[in-house]
């Protein structure tokens, strides 16, 4: 892994707001075939982080270097370009839309000439559905049902795979897994560890630490807009990763949230302040 | 794969018909032409009540089609109800008040609702005033300068003008002397609109638009474009209608036009769009205007109190609000069963 140049590192990145530092001197490396878990409790500046990294803000102070070259974001369209690929947390996608024509918003496939080009509906079908089965959602066969029809899981599973049909070499996911119960979340896990496989670089944020664990190559923990940890999997223990997003403060109330945690780890408490984010 | 039978990929199945948000439609249409012809007799059925309804049928509808394209991306246009007269009061003070060319006429006739669309496409785009409100006020300013500028130019608030015989023929005959050629432009604009939203790639764009702004414009719709597009569409359709009434009427009036605005916005909803847009179809818009309008006009025939028309008409769009929420509940709850 360390031979290659990072696909994507930020380097002294800083981002404020007016006089307000909302993330201040991050460097972060992401490698192909790598997944870099981004923990942080809510406003630690994850979401600020992300939206700088896929083009919607632009570093206050600091570079992005992608292959080790240096490149500049103006508008998502230039990070997606680049191959950097956001999927949002309800999938980004249009839900009163046929799987078909909405994984094919903005490159539609089309057949006949000049103005008389038609929308091919059986061309886009055919490579929505053989997309997402190639990733193990062999439940979706036809093209034409809705994607509002689908269930969570099914969604992010569809945004990835579009994600990576259209070419993404840095998939970036918000919290996909935050709204979904157990058996939906290990199957957008599941996608995680595929696109790895494929070679992509995935950035996974989330703040549930279990999932993080499952899949993370990579974790970097923000506390308030500062890297607070930076460590590969296996340095540290789930105990010491919980107690770092908190901020290392209380341990007695932390503890009781760790023991909270195993029990209940997709209780309501958790979707409620994951949605305020 | 082969075993299924309701869903399978190309199958066709009456499950899958109910599921469309035009059933609905279709049944109103029914329901509503059975119920007039029952009570309005051989004459409703026959040329003179299809002729009737046909010939308002045709001006909402053509105004219909791109509000209710609008509606799909999630805007409003309220201006075409001013659209409407400014043009024809172009078209005649052009034509008949400076003795300019047919054409050179319409063509500017046609010019205003491009351009009231244009505006109403750039103040919505550059803005965060939503469109409801911005084409209020665009209805407004543009009646005001209809006007202004008929009384400043001609002292009155009407003008008249004698078009020739082929510009007559062309957009203000009467077919048997029942039919207004405008039911063929309705059939033009209808298959050229089917085109642009259901077989176009760009209609993608439109449904997109109207599902999540967001997302359409990061997959690389042009957004701004597109509502523009579509504003400038709806300005020429109702534009084509104003010209279409000075060539049939002989005569513009400052007045008049306002009823197409909720006209055509009950036309769309009774039609199975979606009040807050990213659904509806052609088929559906067009099927709504003939309902709405067979409400419309067969009363007269049915000899019943008009006011009852009104409330036909009221129950309907309630009725249809309400239906076109379960056909899309409908829609998305089919792949969620277990299979």
């Amino acid at each position: 892994m360390a031979d290659q140049a990072p696909i994507l590192e930020l380097q002294n990145v800083d981002k404020s707001f007016g006089p307000i530092d909302v993330l201040s001197d991050i460097n972060l490396k992401v490698h192909a075939g790598e997944v870099l878990c981004l923990l942080g409790d809510n406003g630690a500046g994850k979401s600020t982080l992300i939206k700088t990294l896929c083009g919607v803000y632009t570093p206050t102070r600091g570079k992005i270097l992608m292959d080790g070259k240096e490149v500049h974001f103006t508008r998502p369209r230039d990070a997606q370009e680049m191959g950097i690929s956001t999927v949002h947390q309800f999938g980004g996608t249009f839900p009163l839309m046929s799987i078909g024509r909405s994984f094919f918003v903005g490159v539609e496939p089309t057949k006949g000439w000049g103005p008389f080009k038609r929308f091919d509906r059986k061309t886009a079908n055919e490579i929505s559905v053989k997309a997402v089965q190639d990733f193990g959602i062999t439940r979706i066969d036809d093209g034409d049902r809705l994607v509002g029809g689908l269930s969570g899981g099914e969604r992010q599973s569809l945004a990835i795979a579009r994600a990576v049909h259209f070419g993404a070499r840095v998939l970036i996911l918000d919290e996909p897994t935050a709204a979904l119960g157990v058996k939906q979340a290990s199957h957008v896990l599941r996608i995680v560890n595929e696109a790895k496989k494929r070679g992509l670089a995935v950035i996974f944020i989330t703040h549930q630490v279990m999932h993080a664990l499952a899949v993370g190559d990579h974790f970097a923990v923000l506390i308030r807009g500062k890297l607070a940890a930076n460590f590969m999997k296996g340095e540290k223990s789930r105990e010491e990763i919980t107690d770092l997003m908190a901020g290392g403060e209380d341990m007695a109330t932390l503890e009781a949230q760790i023991a909270g945690e195993d029990t209940e780890l997709h209780s309501p408490a958790h979707v409620r302040t994951s949605q305020q984010d | 794969m082969s075993t299924q039978s309701s869903s399978g990929p190309a199958g066709f199945s009456l499950g899958a018909l109910a599921r469309r948000p035009e059933t609905g439609t279709v049944i109103g249409l029914l329901v509503v032409y059975t119920f007039f012809a029952v009570l309005g007799g051989p004459v409703f059925m026959g040329a003179p009540g299809w002729s009737s309804w046909l010939n308002i049928a045709a001006e909402v509808g053509i105004i219909a089609l791109p509000v209710g394209l609008l509606m799909i991306s999630g805007e409003f246009d309220m201006s075409v109800g001013a659209v409407v007269p400014a043009s024809s009061m172009m078209t005649a003070m052009l034509a008949g008040h400076y003795g300019l060319p047919a054409m050179i006429a319409i063509c500017g006739g046609l010019g205003v609702g491009l351009l009231v669309g244009f505006v109403n496409g750039l103040i919505i785009t550059r803005t965060t005033i939503p469109s409801l409100i911005a084409t209020i006020g665009m209805m407004f300013a543009v009646m005001g300068l209809t006007l202004g500028f008929a009384v400043l130019i001609k002292g009155s608030t009407s003008v008249s003008y004698v078009p020739d015989p082929l510009t007559k023929s062309l957009l203000g005959q009467f077919i048997n002397g029942m039919f207004s050629v405008s039911i063929l432009w309705w059939a033009g604009f209808v298959a050229a609109y089917f085109w642009f939203l259901h077989i176009s790639p760009i209609g993608n764009w439109v449904f997109a638009l109207g599902g999540e702004k967001e997302s359409a414009r990061n997959a690389g719709v042009p957004t701004n474009k597109l509502t523009i597009g579509l504003f400038m569409m709806s300005g020429f359709s109702a534009a084509f209608v104003g010209v279409a009434q000075v060539m049939t009427y002989q005569q513009a009036q400052v007045a008049g036009g306002q009823s197409f605005i909720f006209n055509s916005i009950m036309c769309v909803v009774i039609g199975g769009v979606l009040l807050t847009g990213g659904a509806g179809s052609v088929v559906g818009i067009v099927l709504g205007t003939m309902t709405f309008t067979i409400v419309n006009q067969g009363i007269f025939f049915a000899s019943l109190d008009p006011n009852i028309g009104s409330i036909i008409i009221g129950v309907l769009l309630l009725v249809a609000v309400l239906s076109n929420d379960t056909f899309r509940a409908l829609a998305l709850s089919y792949a969620t069963r277990k299979k």
